[in-house]
């Protein structure tokens, strides 16, 4: 046969897609049940990072144990039970934008509450996210946790380090009745106790950090300046 | 069996590993060598997956190598290659989430791997599917082989640790003035030692030195 002939050509690329992709739709479509269940854990995990819980064996248990529970803010600051059987939101993202669910996470850390507040946004290369857990009081933070999906590695990345995270503890979210918490090149004095310094040599994902602190937590405010 | 390890076939699964190593003599796949090699984790699982994916798409190549229309050859070879890259993915995600997440920047690297395409072009397209079996693995080791090589001295010097294991952080080291070389760490650190080791190499292989 001649191998080098257009039609010959034309129908060998052909058929190859099409097997290529009843290959890759075969194994994506078999695999997603697992996938989606490793990227809840993950998420849980991600949770109870946020809470200083790092590099336990059962996340599964600990997080079950920790989180009590999983309540939507509401546009007047109340809080609303979330539906469970709509499984549970890994990407809390998409979910404020099609439904503007504001998810919050009600936790008990060794007897008192802290609450857990998710946040998106994105760096420099892609999106960045985190979760921001705040103590009882609704206005210092407890703990925080960062990631990224492809920040610059030893820059930006450093955002998912843990030096970076602890620096947020106690900083106060709340200045006023308006969210001050957030990432500056140079902190001013004043600010001292709403600011964080940023990373040198990222300014770009830094500020990722600060807008997107700013931009998720202004769906909680009426919940976190209220007194309950 | 003893055609299936013919001295030429052992040959070609050992002279990657050794004498013509793909990074160090062929220099392919740098790019990937520096970006995964600050930690010897992902530098291991980054080498096990090239290893797995040029053993496999060099057998299906192979496989089909007749039927392959030249005009096309690249491209058929880039849709193999990248169809595979998909499903180990894939599985990664499914079977072992926490890798998948770390690798999951470097795993597109894999299709763009020349290593692969040069395997792929040099050796597949003309030799039967267990010697280019053989040469995948083969070129995948030796490739697997410098990227732990450098991770290793990497991650000691620049971590003071190995596979995460603490092994130069003691209050004992500091006092007598021993640091962590931060600067291992940073993607410079891995071509210098890429370098290094290519000099050993050529140092230790005459015939492989250039006028």
């Amino acid at each position: 046969m001649n191998t080098n002939s257009n039609s010959y050509t034309i129908i060998y690329a052909a058929v190859m897609v099409v097997i290529v992709a009843f290959l890759l739709a075969f194994v994506n479509s078999s695999l997603r049940d697992t996938q989606t269940k490793n990227i809840e854990l993950d998420t849980k995990k991600q949770i109870l990072a946020s809470l200083g819980i790092r590099g336990i064996a059962d996340a599964e248990a600990e997080y079950n144990k920790v989180v009590k529970a999983h309540m939507l803010v509401q546009a007047d600051g109340s809080l609303q039970t979330y539906d469970d059987t709509k499984g549970f939101v890994t990407n809390f993202e998409r979910d404020y934008k099609e439904n503007q669910n504001n998810h919050l996470f009600v936790c008990e850390v060794d007897g008192t509450t802290k609450y857990v507040i998710p946040v998106y946004g994105v760096g420099l290369w892609g999106s960045i996210w985190g979760y921001v857990a705040l103590n009882d009081d609704k206005t210092t933070i407890y703990g925080t946790y960062f990631a990224h999906a492809s920040e610059t590695p030893g820059l930006g990345a450093e955002i998912a380090g843990e030096k970076f995270q602890s620096a947020f503890k106690n900083k106060k979210v709340l200045k006023g009745d308006s969210i001050a918490i957030g990432v500056e090149k140079r902190v001013q004095p004043e600010d001292v106790p709403y600011q964080v310094d940023g990373i040198s040599g990222s300014t770009i994902t830094s500020k990722g950090v600060d807008a997107m602190l700013k931009q998720s937590m202004s769906g909680y405010n009426q919940f976190l300046i209220s007194q309950q | 069996m003893g055609q299936l390890f013919s001295a030429k076939n052992k040959d070609v699964l050992a002279s990657p590993i050794g004498i013509n190593n793909p990074v160090t003599v062929q220099v392919l796949g740098i790019c990937s060598a520096l970006a995964v090699t600050a930690k010897l984790e992902p530098a291991v699982v980054m080498g096990l997956s090239v290893t797995i994916i040029t053993a496999f798409s060099n057998v299906v190549i192979s496989l089909i190598r007749k039927t392959i229309p030249n005009r096309i050859r690249i491209i058929v070879q880039l849709v193999v290659v990248a169809a595979l890259v998909t499903i180990v993915s894939e599985l990664l995600k499914a079977f072992a989430y926490d890798v998948s997440v770390q690798l999951s920047v470097y795993i597109g690297l894999i299709i763009t791997n020349c290593i692969l395409m040069g395997r792929l072009e040099a050796f597949a397209m003309s030799n039967g599917p267990w010697e280019s079996c053989l040469d995948g693995i083969g070129n995948g080791l030796g490739y697997a082989k410098i990227l732990v090589l450098v991770a290793f001295f990497r991650e000691l010097l620049g971590s003071g640790s190995l596979f995460g294991f603490n092994i130069l952080n003691y209050d004992a080291l500091k006092e007598m003035g021993y640091m962590n070389n931060g600067l291992m760490l940073m993607p410079p650190m891995a071509l210098i030692i890429v370098a290094c080791l290519i000099w050993y190499q050529r140092a230790k292989h005459k015939e492989l030195q250039e006028d």
